[in-house]
């Protein structure tokens, strides 16, 4: 083995130790000469820091699915419809009103007056068309899910593709700068609340034709997508430090409210844990996704912890092509055997509220007339023996390291249900699973599995977003194949307008509370903290936050 | 030399390139499906099927090695599935936070270690030697994530003395020159920033750096022993030289030789242990990054990022062995 000289190594290691020990005095001592240098908090009422828990995918939202993506271009963009405050449901923001045609097909959107881009274009109909005809003309190489999502399931194609047949939009019309008319090819009753998804925003398209390359290899990652994202919206992108943080400035030109603080800065910090000590050590004002562990101990160091109103819904699915699972009374009698209030109270945050069926009570379509299964461990016991399933051994899969905003904390969810089922005398088997991916893939990927925990939080106030994607097709999750479900609930996609869909998925709901592929538990409640200083901000179902009215400190 | 230099480098070639087909398998060899992890709980047979296409997931795999050797061998690095960016990028963004942390911990082990070592030879068999052989005993023993819990408890939550997140304070409007946000803060005078960045340093130094600490106590110690028995150093002795030159000029010169080559091998070591130590931080280096793409089955970042870290550890070994040789005539590097 080679050696090293002793006179060398001394010296490297007196040098380091020299600069170590130069640049802690020269910090110590040392003001700094910079204008708008501040540390540990100084400027703090002038800079919000929020904490997410991963980095962005990408600046331009029509190419995002992810919630942290969105996070961000909610500061950037506006979309023609936003949320009104506090709920999942439409209301005006760049569209100042709108009308339906009768056949559901043709819907005009009064632009509000006077609103620019942040790089100074106007936002009028020709804008609003020239996004619209963007999404439609989408090259191939975009037309991938990992890509275009929410356009491709929602628009169900493209222009060109092997899904052009399927697209539902046809043409936006600019005739008056202060309307433009977008025609479809099919009714989308959903289509107003779709609107205030993300990645329908509005975005410049000046600046898109200078900096965006659609066609590139990855359309997520070019100059605009990484360095000139704009739109219209209280915030405008200073920098993304990629590995770091990305950094928001005030738009001063916006024209709504203009944001209490000049800047605001994004941070990502994959663990709850993690993000409930940089709250509390002062290192950010605020952060998502707040662990149930943390939440006592935020109170006690005097943060704010605020919750969501829930628009989501975690339920115990049972796979159909396992036995018993198949039976009805089978079903029955695990729902009768489950003591939800039990469940909320010993493994869900406070306020969270018990499930009656597979949507929360504001989606439309939500009706109290669904046959419900009320804890009555005597009928659970009475179910199986006329099954002849007592004593059956069921699987039961839940998740681990993992902490959903509709789960979280799946160990203690599973351990009261299993104590619940094994009361009634059924033998329980447990698997655990690592959530990503080998629990989805076990899940929603094969038949290899039994009863299981999963939930779903709604991208927007839509039915077909919430029972579309459970029941709309066969899937391995559930293992059985109604092809009357299936129907009934393509039939209430294509209704052209909420009215006439309300009934359906009334229907729906009676329709799939008797056949009960599984039991809706709860909707649990999501949370957000926040340091002591932090006013302003309002927690959205849908995650529609905007923080214009934030103040720190 | 020269000629050594070449043909070490013309070794790595076929090192990486057996690397590669090694790495190949075992990332290929993790459950899980890639198509999967990216679409959550949004994928359907049919995105999966598109997504899996477009990366190529369905080709055959001697196909796809192809593909990756070859993006190795021309420099035009695959893109990450999750992100989209090139994983070069994102490496390279993300490689000074995880250098400055290494260099922190080896720092705090070698400025510890080595005096701690060298002070329990002289007091062998003495109280001291004892706590500080149990020191070490432990440091070698405590896992990286416990230490680095523990410590974040007691300096940051408890006593509020030290930041726990982050490499900066966000809030702080730091000029980024050479992505190093210590030296960039003393190169742009901007000498908050510098401090508040070694502030960051301290406690993820501390973490990670403990276990090279104890190994090196331990290296030193042994070694200082050693030579405190030689021939020489009772000559010097009883040539009547002062305790304090004998112990410079002849025992502790010659005891580092093994403590240098062990400094060398854990400076590659604490590649891994940034793994942990950065995500416990929220420490935004190569490590965490690592950490996430192995949840998200990210093949690109996976494939990329360990072969990046091997280069520059086999690089790494090239310059000790070539400095050897450089400093110490009697080692011949050829």
């Amino acid at each position: 083995m080679p050696h090293s000289s002793p006179r060398r190594t001394r010296r490297r290691s007196v040098a380091g130790v020299g600069l170590a020990a130069a640049a802690l005095v020269l910090a110590g001592c040392a003001q700094s000469d910079r204008d708008g240098g501040g540390g540990g908090g100084a400027e703090g009422s002038d800079t919000f820091v929020f904490a997410g828990s991963a980095e962005p995918v990408t600046l331009d939202p029509f190419f995002a699915s992810d919630g942290e993506s969105f996070r961000i271009s909610r500061q950037i963009f506006e979309g023609l419809v936003g949320t009104e405050p506090g709920t999942a449901d439409p209301a005006p923001l760049l569209a100042e009103k709108w009308t339906t045609s009768e056949d559901g097909l043709t819907y005009t959107f009064d632009l509000r007056d006077g609103v620019k881009f942040s790089d100074g274009t106007d936002f009028d109909s020709t804008a609003v068309c020239a996004n619209f005809d963007r999404w439609y003309n989408m090259p191939a190489s975009a037309q991938t899910a990992d890509l275009t999502y929410y356009y491709g399931t929602l628009f169900r194609g493209f222009k060109t593709g092997e899904t052009a047949g399927d697209a539902i939009y046809d043409s936006c019309s600019a005739d008056d700068p202060a309307t433009a008319v977008i025609t479809l090819k099919s009714p989308f009753a959903g289509f107003i609340s779709a609107m205030s998804l993300p990645a329908f925003a509005m975005q410049s398209p000046s600046a898109l034709d200078e900096f965006q390359d659609d066609a590139a290899e990855n359309p997520r990652n070019t100059d605009y997508s990484t360095a000139h994202p704009t739109g219209t919206g209280p915030f405008v992108l200073d920098a993304w430090n990629r590995g770091e943080n990305v950094t928001l400035a005030r738009n001063d030109d916006y024209w709504g409210e203009k944001a209490k603080v000049a800047r605001a800065i994004v941070v990502d910090i994959a663990e709850p844990r993690e993000r409930a000590d940089a709250l509390v050590n002062g290192q950010i004002d605020g952060f998502d996704l707040v662990g149930p562990a943390d939440v006592d101990r935020l109170g006690e160091e005097g943060m704010q912890v605020e919750n969501r109103d829930p628009f989501n819904v975690l339920y115990l699915g049972f796979n159909q092509a396992q036995k018993p699972l198949d039976d009805i009374r089978v079903r029955q009698a695990i729902a009768h055997a489950l003591n939800i209030p039990e469940i909320i109270s010993n493994s869900l945050p406070e306020g969270s509220q018990p499930a009656k069926e597979f949507i929360p009570d504001s989606v439309n379509g939500y009706t109290d007339d669904v046959t419900t299964y009320d804890y009555d461990p005597d009928q659970a016991r009475q179910l199986l023996q006329e099954a002849g399933a007592e004593g059956a051994t069921i699987e039961f899969n839940y998740p681990t390291d993992v902490s959903r905003p509709y789960m979280p904390s799946p160990g203690d969810t599973f351990n009261i249900i299993r104590t619940q089922l094994e009361a009634v005398g059924l033998k329980i088997t447990p698997v655990a699973d690592q959530w990503d991916p080998d629990y989805l893939e076990k899940i929603q990927g094969s038949a290899d599995h039994g009863i299981h925990l999963l939930g779903w939080t709604g991208d927007y106030n839509d039915t077909d977003n919430f029972l579309g994607v459970f029941f709309g097709t066969r899937q391995d999750e559930w293992g059985f194949n109604n092809q009357q479900l299936f129907s009934d609930l393509r039939a209430a996609r294509e209704v052209p307008t909420l009215d006439e869909q309300t009934p359906l998925y009334e229907d729906i709901n009676r329709e799939v509370m008797d056949f009960l592929p599984g039991v809706p538990l709860a909707h649990p409640v999501p949370s957000l903290a926040f340091g002591p200083d932090v006013e302003g901000y309002s927690p959205s179902p849908v995650q529609d936050e905007v923080w214009n009215e934030v103040t720190v400190g | 030399m020269l000629r050594f230099v070449v043909r070490r480098l013309a070794l790595m070639v076929p090192l990486l390139v057996g690397l590669s087909l090694l790495l190949f398998i075992w990332v290929r060899a993790l459950p899980g499906d890639p198509a999967r992890a990216l679409l959550g709980q949004r994928a359907t047979e049919r995105s999966i099927a598109q997504v899996t296409e477009s990366y190529g997931f369905d080709r055959p795999l001697i196909e796809q090695y192809g593909i990756y050797l070859r993006s190795l061998l021309t420099g035009d690095f695959l893109d990450s599935i999750r992100t989209g960016q090139p994983v070069l990028d994102s490496f390279v963004s993300r490689f000074p936070a995880t250098v400055e942390l290494a260099i922190a911990a080896l720092l705090f082990a070698v400025v510890l270690g080595i005096p701690l070592g060298y002070v329990a030879a002289r007091n062998q068999g003495r109280w001291l030697d004892t706590t500080v052989v149990s020191g070490s005993l432990l440091g070698v023993a405590t896992p990286v994530f416990f230490l680095a819990i523990l410590l974040k408890v007691v300096f940051a939550d408890t006593l509020g003395w030290l930041p726990t997140s982050l490499r900066q304070d966000p809030r702080i409007d730091a000029t980024d020159v050479t992505g190093f946000a210590v030296l960039d803060g003393l190169l742009t005078r901007e000498f908050d920033a510098a401090w508040d960045a070694l502030a960051h340093l301290v406690l993820p130094g501390i973490a990670l750096g403990t276990i090279p600490l104890a190994i090196i106590v331990r290296i030193t110690r042994a070694s200082v022993a050693e030579v405190m028995n030689e021939d020489y150093v009772r000559t010097a002795e009883s040539k009547g030289l002062a305790s304090r030159v004998v112990s410079r000029r002849h025992v502790l010169r010659n005891a580092m030789l093994p403590v240098a080559t062990t400094i060398g091998l854990q400076a590659g070591l604490l590649f891994s242990g940034a793994v942990l130590t950065e995500t416990v931080f929220a420490f935004n280096g190569v490590g965490s990054y690592l950490f996430t793409a192995i949840g998200q089955r990210d093949y690109p970042v996976l494939q990329g990022y360990i072969i990046f870290i091997a280069i520059i550890y086999s690089l790494i070994n090239l310059l000790v062995d070539v400095l050897y040789g450089v400093i110490d005539p009697r080692v011949r590097v050829s």
